[in-house]
């Protein structure tokens, strides 16, 4: 890879998750989530991490394949991304009756990775179920490579990439080996939508079905997750409040600045 | 059984970030309860000056990690810093704030340590001899209570989330080895914006949506720097370009805790109230009496944010004299 222009085989970590608008109410059991009337979709930081693939791979060549790890459902978000330009689905089969937390599911994945080739690993800064922050970090760790997180521009030159990734107050710009993993950032692109020729091609493109023995993981040894839900609540729901009265613009700004310095003490 | 309590400090340019300090205080309170010791630790070159004051939030001990390679925060550089204190001093629990470096190493570090992680806690308590973290999931609309299996426990807790308390202790300097083993990433350049509130620690957050009707954001830039606030943005005002996509609150942007959220011209859609709906107080501004956002809002006012935003500013200049 030194020197020349090389294609870049990029590998993109997706997760379905709950569509934003979805309804989340708690399951009977106290600490899962009721999944019947969920509509599913892509993690939409991983739609970032698919269009950003798609262009790495329309600049150098090279392949763009979809890793995840969830149930059969998940089939549906691979193609989606497939519909996208993609151009390989592998999903990982969670074992039914184990419950996968961050870390289990970084283990999975990167247990996966060792019969990928990559050069470039791309996930979503967090999955918007479990809000985590942690499986594209905790990825890299275990395959030894290097991350930046939270990247809104990319650039890959000579077998390296320049990263800015926006952090408190501002941009920093990093620069890392390949091959590397980075996770998304909002402002990195604007994912394409799917066109129907788009649709129809990835019927045709191949989706590899995997359990965690095929890919030489043994269930039992994946271990109890180390961080265990106990319980779930919905937060206390916030009520509609007061409307500010006044006869004019200028009492009602008054009076809401009286009410915020005098009674709520936020001023 | 000696436990202890180990707490990672950020800085940033020389300058404690405002979940430093929060952290510190809940590792105190945590430290506390479990009867033990709490240290510090903090990264970066020649810190030792500002690092002095960490005792006064509660550190019986500061190590300073100060060295020239650190200066700039570097995800492997720090992960190996971090990971080789933690061997050595083999805490229960490490407490730090999950701002975006964090974040950061205490997902790193959760998978080198094959340790439990609670990412971005809301409240932490410590009961009956165990730790649970409360963290917020999909978007806020759910709230879980976790507990850990293994040590070190690692708890990283969101910004403006617990509050900073005062206690003397010791706060004794030590030095410790620096070696940053082996890395690969390099800095190359950095654009802070110096002076700029930074809207995931800042108090009052003062936002604007579609409402805005362009990019002159300067009545609510007014307003926030009254206040000492920071200035905020719905998705749209961003996608509309209006706004820097660093500006957005919500699911697919910042999650902002304030104790006073002052919302200006959006409409309240639950991908919006997703980011900012723990705030304190909210305010909302709306010239339509059926916009969704006065029923999450503690007080709306019905009219135009261009009138009404400006009367607001000028109040608060009464108020301060
Ligand atoms: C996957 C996904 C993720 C998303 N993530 C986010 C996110 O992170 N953050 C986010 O904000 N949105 C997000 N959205 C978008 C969200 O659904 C809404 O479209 C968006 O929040 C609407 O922005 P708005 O309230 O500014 O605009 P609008 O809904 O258009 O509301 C504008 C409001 O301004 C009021 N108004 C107009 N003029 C004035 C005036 N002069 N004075 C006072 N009031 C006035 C109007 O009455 C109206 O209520 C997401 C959507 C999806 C699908
Ligand atoms: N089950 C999964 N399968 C594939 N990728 C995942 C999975 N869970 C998380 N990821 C990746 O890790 C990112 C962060 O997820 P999380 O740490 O769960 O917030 C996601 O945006 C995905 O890119």
């Amino acid at each position: 890879m030194k020197g020349k222009v090389k294609k870049v085989e990029i590998v993109v970590l997706l997760k379905q998750v709950p569509a934003t608008e979805s309804l989340i109410g708690i399951a009977g059991d106290g600490i899962s989530i009721k999944t019947d009337d969920i509509k599913w979709v892509i993690n939409p930081y991983d739609e970032f991490a698919v269009e950003e693939a798609l262009r790495i791979k329309e600049a150098h060549g090279g392949s763009v394949s979809i890793l995840s790890v969830g149930s059969e459902r998940s089939v549906e978000a691979i193609r989606t991304a497939l519909a996208m330009g993609a151009d390989k689905g592998i999903l990982i089969d969670a074992p039914a009756g184990i419950v996968y937390d961050g870390l289990t599911t970084a283990k999975v994945l990167s247990t996966a990775l060792k019969e990928i080739p990559f050069d470039v690993i791309i996930a979503g800064q967090r999955a918007v179920d479990d809000d985590n922050f942690q499986v594209g970090p905790a990825t890299a760790e275990f395959l030894g490579i290097p991350h930046i997180s939270m990247v809104i521009k990319q650039e890959i030159a000579d077998g390296r990439m320049t990263c800015h990734r926006t952090v408190e107050g501002g941009t920093v710009v990093l620069q890392t080996p390949l091959p590397a993993l980075f996770t998304t950032q909002r402002g990195i692109n604007e994912p394409r939508y799917a066109s129907l020729p788009g649709i129809m091609k990835a019927k045709k493109k191949p989706i590899d079905m995997k359990n965690a023995s095929d890919i030489g993981l043994d269930p039992d040894t994946l271990g109890k997750p180390l961080m265990k839900i106990v319980s779930l609540k919905t937060p206390a729901e916030r009520k509609r409040g007061i409307m500010i009265d006044g006869e004019t613009a200028q009492e009602k700004a008054a009076n809401l600045v009286k009410i915020l310095h005098e009674e709520v003490k936020a001023l | 059984m000696a436990q202890s309590v180990l707490s990672i400090a950020e800085q940033s340019e020389g300058k404690f970030r405002k979940v430093t300090y929060e952290s510190l205080s809940e590792g105190r309170r945590i430290a506390d309860q479990m009867g033990c010791e709490l240290a510090v630790l903090v990264l970066g070159n020649t810190i030792e000056d500002i690092s002095k004051e960490l005792g006064q939030f509660g550190a019986d001990r500061i190590l300073l990690a100060d060295d020239p390679s650190l200066v700039e925060y570097l995800p492997d550089a720090y992960a190996n810093v971090v990971a080789d204190v933690i061997n050595t001093e083999t805490p229960d629990v490490v407490i730090l704030g999950a701002s975006t470096q964090g974040k950061d190493i205490a997902a790193r570090l959760s998978a080198r340590l094959n340790a439990p992680l609670a990412m971005d806690c809301v409240a932490v308590r410590f009961e009956n001899n165990e730790l649970t973290a409360t963290r917020s999931m999909f978007g806020g609309k759910i709230l879980a209570d976790v507990v850990f299996e293994g040590t070190p426990q690692i708890l990283a807790i969101r910004p403006n989330s617990s509050m900073i308390a005062k206690a003397d202790k010791s706060g004794s300097i030590e030095k410790i080895q620096v070696d940053t083993g082996t890395t690969a990433v390099k800095f190359i350049e950095k654009q802070l914006e110096t002076g700029k509130v930074e809207l995931t620690e800042a108090d009052i957050v003062v936002s604007g949506g579609r409402g805005m009707g362009g990019p002159d954001f300067s009545a609510l830039e007014e307003l926030a720097k009254l206040l000492n606030g920071a200035v905020g943005a719905s998705r749209s005002a961003v996608d509309e370009g209006w706004r820097s996509a660093a500006d957005q609150v919500g699911q697919t942007g910042k999650v902002v805790s304030p104790n006073l959220y002052i919302a200006c011209g959006i409409s309240g859609a639950i991908q919006h109230l997703a980011g900012m709906s723990s705030s304190k107080v909210i305010v909302a501004i709306n010239k339509d009496s059926d916009a969704p956002i006065f029923s999450k809002a503690d007080y709306g006012i019905e009219g135009d944010l261009f009138e009404i935003v400006p009367l607001i500013s000028e109040e608060i200049k009464k108020l301060n004299g």
